[in-house]
């Protein structure tokens, strides 16, 4: 089990992980999500032992791993072009972690096929790398990273460079082959969908601090702040301000009316102003609920099973996402909304910047 | 040595081909039929030039060494191999070469990966001051070791004050030691920036990759690096070996009479003995060595190429963190400063001081005239800089070394423009298309001048020049024309990326966001094109100002360029000889360095490196 305890970095004057802890368990794979810049690269380099943390701690089912060097921490590191040696075919590129722990020569061979079979490209050992496309250099970056059979494999966006297509499938073998693998792993990300795919546990980053960590459907669910809600994909977010607080409920007054929003806790002092997320998919046609909105329908786009709506309601654009089956005015019509306020409200008690 | 410089520079730049734009694929489509005619058309003046200045001498070599027939066409060759003075001679040149090639990798790897791998404070300067051997000429060089090393030496003269003794303790001129040292003087460079520069762009995620493998720091460097550098080292290493194997100044100067490199003996045979047949024998074994050579080089060249995910150097640059890691670079930038600078401010401040009394053995045959000398110090003079006015001789023939300095900005001058004019069309061609029949035929060409040396340009000169149909003895013209020779193919390839950085879609853009044709013109090839012009005016200059092989052969007495009146002076008797000498060639190499500053701040940063 990996430990990671309150990790400081910076680089110049720019401070890259400010307090970062977090653990994975063995078998998990474990996300961690975040934009660009967000220090995630840093993270994994500092766990690969690539680089040297100004303060905190990595260690290894209890035993810290500082002042060892990469090469004896027994991880394995997928970069995200690969970094595949362009002066050895594919069989020795897949073969050097295993001539590095000084395997017995006769057994490499076999081992070799079997991280290629795993990686999905049986019989590729005399290739050049060079003459491959992304997709199999990733696969083998992957087939050399599994074959060692290290006790933690970091994923440094291992998509990252390979097209939208190619990447959709590609993300379910991944996620396949480590879970056939019972490989522990961390999947650095910046991509939700991906993150989602493949983890069991995801840990949102944002500026070198963690905003959140949990299972996807805890984070996509309640995104813990209005960073982690924006960068999960959600638009609906309602500025507002706190009128009369309840214990359990707050009315805010946003643009689009007053909005009742239950709370399991509440901190908020009336007036302060917060942020409401009013979720895509928890709002549908009709008066069937508590939660009322009056609008005119502006967009409707078909997306198959939804169709993905646009509802202009006190000059404020909001976006929901409609089953398919429901049949909505035309466009520019008015448009009649109704939700429930537990499932489709949540309350920030922060401003975007 | 000049025209092996310059050969550096390209083979250098040619190395950081690498980073430069891709070809355009509009560029590269015009290459039709007809495009090919274009191509020929813009090759023409170029053509008839290395027609009538290269291979119509080379042919005169050829033809000169089979003078002496006594029975088939190799005997020539084959009796001067059997010679064994001439199997000593080529056996030394290339023993020499051998020994300077390891000795400059051992220096100069690394400096390679210092460069290559790290950022600190200077490293600019550093950069800038490798490259001044780069545009020194060999005379320069020769007499800036007598300088530091000689017997009237920096060095020798403290020692001898030290320690109170007769005679000067270094034994330094004349051995095989001062060869080797101005030989790593004038390459190391070479390896840092090819191998650096390749270095640096290398990913070094190649290297963690390997560590997360477990592959030690060691193991990294046998498994991964040294095997992805070795094109790179390769190719470093066989230029070095070339310029060292055709090396001439540096061992006219520094090896004096004990050692005779295929060069000099080319050079002897033909100025001294005025043995052309011979000359002729010896010029075509070097000429065949180091064309195959060259072809190496290239093939090897062209494998440093190999699809590598090579990266922006920023993203490969780390800092000197731990104290070892400081004073281990400290250590290694202090000993190259030491290297490449000191010899230079030995020779300034030896042309500036003083030497009150001196004795010398008489001249020798190819003495020159520093052996033994032992003097004492004066102060601070600038009489050596006065003489140079004055012709104390009063001889019709004898020419005060000022006038050489007239003459060598003349030849400079006419060298710029002759390869200029011809390097342009042939760089544009070049640039048009990478694919066309026309440009790779020419392009090995280009090449050929390059794998020849400058004393075998001079001999080739000599031997058919001096009869119809063109006879130019005794022309001024000659001097420029094997200068031009020497230039031509550095000056083609340091404008060619230029031109071909300047891609349609530069231009396309431009014009898109509303310039006329007339501003495309001024606002993207002007300053594109332009600076790259002037870089190659620049070399042009500077090769032809320090160029001494070809000049030591071609250049009439009575008009003798900056090197062969240094050589003149330091082949006679006598402090006051001895001191203008080394105020010219302090001169010389003052222009030199102004020449590579020019350069330095010219050149258009990732579109023509040098």
């Amino acid at each position: 089990m990996l430990n990671v305890s309150d990790i400081f970095k910076s680089f110049e004057q720019k401070q890259a992980l400010a307090g970062v802890s977090f653990e994975v368990h063995a078998g998990e794979i474990l996300a961690v999500l975040g934009p660009s810049g967000c220090g995630k690269s840093t993270l994994l380099s500092i766990i690969a032992g690539l680089e040297e943390a100004d303060h905190g701690e990595v260690a290894w089912d209890g035993v810290s791993l500082s002042g060892i060097p990469p090469y004896r921490r027994g991880f394995g590191l997928m970069f995200q072009d690969f970094a595949l040696f362009p002066h050895l075919n594919v069989f020795d590129n897949v073969a050097f972690g295993l001539r590095m722990q000084h395997l017995p020569i006769e057994e490499i061979p076999a081992q070799v096929r079997e991280a290629l079979e795993l990686a999905g490209l049986p019989g590729f050992e005399l290739r050049d790398v060079n003459t491959l496309s992304g997709g199999e250099q990733q696969r083998v970056a992957l087939a050399r990273a599994l074959a060692p059979r290290p006790r933690l494999l970091m994923l440094d966006e291992p998509l990252g460079a390979l097209d939208r297509n190619l990447r959709e499938r590609l993300v379910l073998d991944l996620r396949d082959i480590l879970r056939r693998s019972r490989q522990t792993a961390i999947y650095v990300t910046h991509d939700q969908e991906e993150a989602f795919t493949l983890a069991d546990r995801l840990v949102v980053m944002n500026a070198g601090k963690i905003e959140q960590i949990g299972t996807p459907e805890q984070i996509y669910g309640r995104p813990a702040s209005l960073f982690a809600a924006r960068f999960l994909g959600f638009t609906n977010l309602i500025p507002g301000r706190a009128l009369s607080i309840q214990p359990a409920a707050a009315v805010v007054e946003t643009a689009i009316g007053r909005l009742y929003v239950p709370l399991s806790e509440n901190s908020l002092q009336p007036g302060q102003a917060v942020t409401v997320l009013l979720r895509p998919d928890g709002v549908q046609p009709g008066n069937d609920n508590s939660g009322q909105l009056q609008g005119t329908l502006t967009e409707a786009v078909f997306r198959g099973n939804i169709t993905r709506a646009t509802v202009l309601i006190q000059g404020v654009s909001l976006v929901f996402d409609f089953h398919s089956h429901w049949v909505l005015p035309a466009i520019g019509q008015a448009i009649h909304l109704s939700f429930d306020p537990a499932q489709a409200l949540q309350l920030f008690n922060e401003i975007s910047p | 040595m000049t025209a092996g410089n310059a050969a550096g520079n390209r083979a250098g730049h040619n190395a950081r081909q690498i980073d430069g734009p891709p070809g355009d694929q509009i560029a590269v489509r015009r290459s039709g039929r007809r495009g090919s005619w274009i191509l020929l058309t813009l090759w023409l003046a170029p053509l008839i030039f290395l027609g009538a200045f290269y291979f119509y001498p080379l042919a005169g070599i050829l033809s000169a060494s089979f003078a002496r027939r006594e029975g088939n066409l190799l005997s020539p060759f084959l009796a001067a191999l059997t010679s064994t003075s001439v199997r000593s001679i080529f056996a030394f040149t290339v023993y020499q070469a051998v020994l300077s090639t390891l000795l400059t990798l051992l220096i100069g790897l690394p400096g390679a990966y210092l460069i290559a791998r790290y950022d600190f404070p200077g490293k600019a300067l550093l950069r800038a001051l490798t490259g001044v051997p780069f545009v020194l000429p060999t005379l320069v060089v020769g007499a800036a070791f007598t300088a530091l090393l000689g017997p009237a030496g920096w060095i020798n003269q403290a020692l001898m004050r030290l320690f109170h003794l007769s005679q000067p303790p270094i034994d330094f001129m004349y051995t095989l030691a001062a060869i080797l040292l101005a030989h790593i003087f004038y390459n190391t460079t070479i390896v840092l920036r090819m191998v650096g520069d390749f270095w640096s762009h290398l990913d070094p995620r190649l290297g963690q990759a390997a560590e997360m493998l477990g592959a030690t720091p060691m193991q990294v460097l046998r498994k991964v690096t040294l095997p992805l550098l070795a094109p790179a080292v390769a190719a470093a290493a066989l230029l070095v070996f070339i310029f060292d194997f055709t090396s001439f100044g540096v061992i006219l100067v520094l090896g004096g009479p004990r050692f005779a490199t295929l060069e000099v003996e080319i050079y002897n045979q033909t100025v001294s003995l005025f043995n052309l047949p011979l000359a002729a024998v010896l010029a075509l074994i070097q000429l065949f060595f180091t064309l195959l050579l060259t072809i190496v080089y290239t093939r090897l060249a062209a494998r440093v190429t190999r699809p590598l995910s090579l990266r922006p150097q920023r993203f490969t640059l780390r800092r000197l963190t731990t104290i070892r890691q400081r004073l281990l670079a400290a250590a290694y930038i202090g000993l190259l400063v030491l290297l490449l600078v000191a010899p230079l401010i030995a020779l300034a401040a030896r042309s500036v001081t003083r030497v009150e009394s001196s004795t010398r053995l008489p001249p020798g045959q190819s003495d020159q005239g520093i052996t033994g000398a032992t003097a004492q110090r004066g102060g601070f003079t600038l009489d050596y800089y006065r003489e140079l006015n004055i012709n104390r001789r009063q001889s019709l023939f004898f020419t005060p070394p000022a006038t050489a300095i007239g003459i060598s900005l003349l030849y400079a001058s006419a060298t710029v423009l002759m390869s200029l004019a011809l390097g342009i069309p042939a760089a544009w061609a070049l640039a048009r298309s990478e694919t066309s029949w026309a440009n790779r035929a020419m392009d090995p060409l280009l090449m050929l001048p390059l794998g020849t040396s400058a004393v075998t340009l001079g001999l080739g000169f000599i031997i058919t020049l001096s009869h119809p149909p063109l006879n130019m003895i005794g022309s001024p013209w000659l001097v420029p024309l094997a200068h031009t020779l020497v230039a031509f193919p550095f000056v083609v390839r340091s404008l060619t990326p230029a031109l071909r950085s300047i891609r349609p879609r530069l231009r396309q853009a431009a014009a898109v966001l509303g310039a006329n044709p007339l501003r495309v013109f001024r606002s993207i090839d002007l300053p594109l094109a332009g600076r790259a012009v002037l870089v190659a005016a620049t070399f042009a200059f500077t090769i032809s100002l320090g160029e001494f092989g070809a000049t030591a052969v071609l250049a009439r007495p009575e008009y003798p360029t900056v090197p062969v009146a240094i050589y003149r002076l330091l082949g006679q008797p006598g402090a006051l000889n001895y001191g203008q000498a080394l105020a010219l060639s302090t001169i010389l190499m003052a222009v030199a360095m102004t020449s590579m500053l020019v350069i330095e701040r010219m050149r258009i940063a990732d579109v023509g490196e040098f």
